[in-house]
C-alpha cells in the first residue's frame, strides 16, 4: 500500500479512537436533556454539510433535502425492523446466522438508507438538474412532498402511524456522538478535500458561472449530478442515524418545513462554507431550544432572530470563507496584540 | 512516401491543413436565420479575423463552433472530427477554447483558481483521488498550478494571482480570461471581441499579446473584432459576416477595398 494511504487511514482511526472515547464521555457525564439536544444538533448539521455540496458548492438551489432524509431513515429502519426478521427467519432453515451485533447492523442499515437515498438523488436529480434557479427550486420542493405523501400511504411502513420500536443500535455502547459526528466529519472532510483540489475548482465554476465552465470543459451536468448523490447518501445517512437513535419514524417529522430549515442553514452558513454550514446547523438546532422559556413565543422570537441574522449578515456567518485551524491562531494572536497595543497607547 | 494532401473527414473531402471547416451551417431562431449557410475554413496556425455589422450572427458562428448551440443545418469538423450536437465541455476537450464577449469570469475565484479551472480539463485523477487526496492527484494539482502560474505570467498578471477576478481592471479580466481559455491547451481559440472597452494603449498591448501567444503556444486563432485597426493590423485572413451570410472574405488590403464590405458597414447610397 502506498505511505500517503497508510497516513490516511491511521489518521482516521486515530480521529476515530478520539472521538469514541469523547463520545463514551459525553454520553455518561451530560445531562440527557443536553445529550439530545447536542444528538439533534449533530444530525442537523450533517444535513447541512450535506446540503451545502447541492446548493451552497454547485448552486443549486434544492428545497427538498428531507426527502432524502426520509428516504435514508425508511429504507434504514426497514432493514433492522422488517427485512432483517424475515431474512433471518428464511437463513434458519438454511442454518446460517443473520448478521449479529449492534455495530454491524447499523452499518448495514447505515450502507442501504445510503445508497437508497443516492439512487434516490440520482432518479431526481439526472433530468431535473437541466432546469434552473427556481424550476429547480419548485421541483426538488414537490419531490420532498411526493415522498411524504408516498410514505404516508404505505401501509408496510406505517402508513400515517409511521415505524416504531426501531432498536436503538445508535446509542449502543454509548457511541452515538461518535457515529452522528462521526458521519457530520467525514463529510465535512469530503468537502474540504474536494475543494483543496482542482477538481473542486471545477465545481465552484459551476456555481459560478455554468455556461464559462461548460466552455472551460466542465461536464456541468455530471458535476451537478454527482453533487447532488453525495448529497443525498448524507442525508440518507442521517436519517437511517437519526430513526436509529430517537426508535420512531413517521412521515410528518420529514415534512416542508424540515427541508426550509435545512436549506436556511446553508443559506445562512454563507455560500459554500462547510464550517459555517455546521456553525448554522447548531445554531439553528439550539436556538428554539434557548428560547423554550418564552413558551408559546418561541417560534415568533426564532423566526425575529433569523430575519435580524439575515440583515446584519446576508453574506452568512462565514461568506464563504471556512473555520480552521488556523482562523483560531490568527483570532489568538489578534486577542493577545491588541492589550499589548492598548497598553503603548497608554 | 509524401503525407496525403487530402484526407475524407465527416464532411467529405479536406485537406491536411485544415484545422477548422465549417460546411454550409445554418442556424435559425424562429423564423430568423441567424446564420444562414455559413462556409468558412481556419488552416493551422492562421489567424483569421470575423467581422461585420452589429447582429450579423458573429457570436452565433462562434456558439455554434464551441457547441452551445447545434447547427440546424450544414456540419462543422475540426482536426477531421465533426463537432455538430458535441456539448460544450466535449467540444473544449476536443482543443476549441474560447472567451466571451460579455467577460465571463468566475465571480468569486481568484485569478489563479480562475485558471485552475481551464486546467482541469487536462487533470487525470478521479473524483475519489481528490476526496481522499491521494499522492498521484497533489502531485498533479501542483504540476497543474505550475502550469497556470506560467501562463499568467505570459499575460503578466502573475502579480494578481490571489486577487479576486473581479476585483482586477477590465483590461486584465480580458486577458485573464485568455489565460483562462489557454489553460485548458487549446488548438484553436476563438476570441470574441478582446479588444472591446480597452484604451488605445491597451489596444496595442493587445495586439503584440495575440501575436506572440500564437507563436508561444503554437495556436490557431479565430477572433472576431470592431476595431479595425487591430483586425487589420494582425489578421491574414478576414471574412466578412453580414445578415448570417459571409459576404466576402481575403486578406486586409481585399477587405478594406471591398465595395460590398463598405456597403454592409456604411450603407449604401440611396438614389
Amino acid at each position: 500500500m502506498a505511505p500517503w494511504l497508510i497516513k490516511r487511514i491511521l489518521g482516521l482511526c486515530g480521529g476515530a479512537g478520539c472521538l469514541a472515547a469523547l463520545s463514551i464521555l459525553l454520553s455518561r457525564n451530560l445531562e440527557t436533556y443536553y445529550y439530545l439536544v447536542l444528538i439533534q444538533c449533530g444530525i442537523a448539521a450533517t444535513l447541512a454539510v450535506s446540503l451545502n455540496l447541492i446548493n451552497g458548492i454547485t448552486g443549486q438551489f434544492s428545497i427538498g433535502h428531507a426527502g432524502f432524509y426520509a428516504v435514508g431513515a425508511y429504507v434504514g429502519a426497514a432493514w433492522t425492523v422488517l427485512w432483517r426478521p424475515v431474512l433471518a427467519h428464511h437463513l434458519s432453515f438454511l442454518e446460517i446466522g443473520v448478521p449479529q451485533g449492534d455495530i454491524l447492523n447499523l452499518l448495514i442499515a447505515l450502507v442501504f438508507g445510503a445508497c437508497a437515498a443516492g439512487i434516490t438523488g440520482l432518479i431526481v436529480g439526472a433530468p431535473s438538474l437541466r432546469l434552473r434557479g427556481d424550476y429547480l427550486a419548485i421541483l426538488t420542493l414537490g419531490f420532498g412532498e411526493v415522498i411524504r405523501v408516498i410514505l404516508l400511504n404505505v401501509d408496510a411502513v406505517g402508513g400515517a402511524r409511521g415505524l416504531s420500536g426501531i432498536p436503538t443500535l445508535v446509542s449502543s455502547g454509548d457511541l452515538a456522538a461518535f457515529w452522528v459526528f462521526g458521519s457530520l466529519c467525514l463529510v465535512t472532510l469530503l468537502t474540504r478535500n474536494l475543494m483543496q483540489s482542482s477538481r473542486g475548482l471545477s465545481w465552484l465554476a459551476v456555481r459560478e458561472d455554468e455556461i464559462a465552465a461548460e466552455a472551460m470543459g466542465v461536464d456541468t451536468t455530471r458535476v451537478k449530478v454527482t453533487a447532488f448523490v453525495i448529497g443525498s447518501m448524507f442525508a440518507g445517512a442521517a436519517g437511517v442515524l437519526y430513526a436509529h437513535f430517537f426508535t420512531g419514524i413517521s412521515p410528518d417529522i420529514f415534512g416542508m418545513d424540515v427541508s426550509i430549515m435545512i436549506t436556511t442553514m446553508v443559506v445562512l452558513a454563507g455560500t459554500g462554507s462547510a464550517t459555517g454550514a455546521i456553525l448554522a446547523g447548531f445554531v439553528l438546532t439550539a436556538l428554539p431550544e434557548v428560547f423554550r422559556f418564552l413558551k408559546d413565543y418561541r417560534m415568533l422570537i426564532f423566526s425575529v432572530t433569523l430575519i435580524v441574522i439575515m440583515l446584519t449578515r446576508p453574506q452568512g456567518f462565514l461568506g464563504n470563507r471556512e473555520l480552521g485551524f488556523g482562523t483560531f491562531a490568527r483570532l489568538w494572536k489578534r486577542l493577545r496584540r491588541s492589550p499589548a497595543v492598548s497598553g503603548n497607547a497608554e | 512516401m509524401e503525407a496525403p494532401e487530402t484526407f475524407t473527414s465527416g464532411i467529405g473531402q479536406c485537406r491536411v491543413s485544415d484545422l477548422l471547416v465549417v460546411d454550409r451551417v445554418s442556424r435559425f431562431f424562429g423564423g430568423l436565420a441567424a446564420v444562414a449557410g455559413v462556409s468558412l475554413h481556419v488552416d493551422k496556425g492562421e489567424l483569421v479575423g470575423l467581422i461585420g455589422p452589429n447582429g450579423a450572427g458573429k457570436t452565433t458562428v462562434f456558439n455554434l463552433l464551441t457547441g452551445v448551440y447545434a447547427p440546424n443545418e450544414g456540419d462543422i469538423s475540426f482536426m477531421g472530427r465533426r463537432l455538430n450536437g458535441m456539448r460544450p465541455s466535449r467540444v473544449a476537450a476536443s482543443g476549441i477554447a474560447r472567451t466571451f464577449q460579455n467577460i465571463r469570469l468566475f465571480p468569486s475565484l481568484t485569478v489563479l483558481q480562475n485558471v485552475m479551472v481551464g486546467a482541469h480539463i487536462r487533470a487525470r485523477t478521479g473524483l475519489m483521488a481528490a476526496i481522499a487526496q491521494s499522492l498521484g492527484q497533489r502531485s498533479e494539482d501542483a504540476r497543474l498550478r505550475g502550469e497556470c502560474l506560467s501562463i499568467l505570467e505570459r499575460l503578466d498578471l502573475d502579480g494578481l494571482a490571489d486577487e479576486q477576478s473581479t476585483s482586477l481592471p477590465y483590461g486584465q479580466q480580458r486577458r485573464l480570461e485568455i489565460a483562462r481559455a489557454l489553460a485548458t491547451s487549446p488548438r484553436l481559440l476563438l476570441l470574441d471581441e478582446p479588444a472591446a472597452g480597452m484604451n488605445p494603449q491597451e489596444k496595442a498591448d493587445l495586439m503584440v499579446l495575440i501575436q506572440r501567444l500564437r507563436e508561444d503556444y503554437d495556436l490557431t486563432i479565430l477572433l472576431i473584432e470592431h476595431d479595425m485597426r487591430l483586425v487589420m493590423g494582425i489578421c491574414e485572413r478576414i471574412y466578412v459576416l453580414d445578415y448570417g451570410q459571409i459576404i466576402a472574405e481575403g486578406n486586409p488590403e481585399e477587405i478594406s477595398t471591398n465595395p460590398e464590405v463598405i456597403a454592409a458597414y456604411l450603407g449604401t447610397e440611396v438614389v
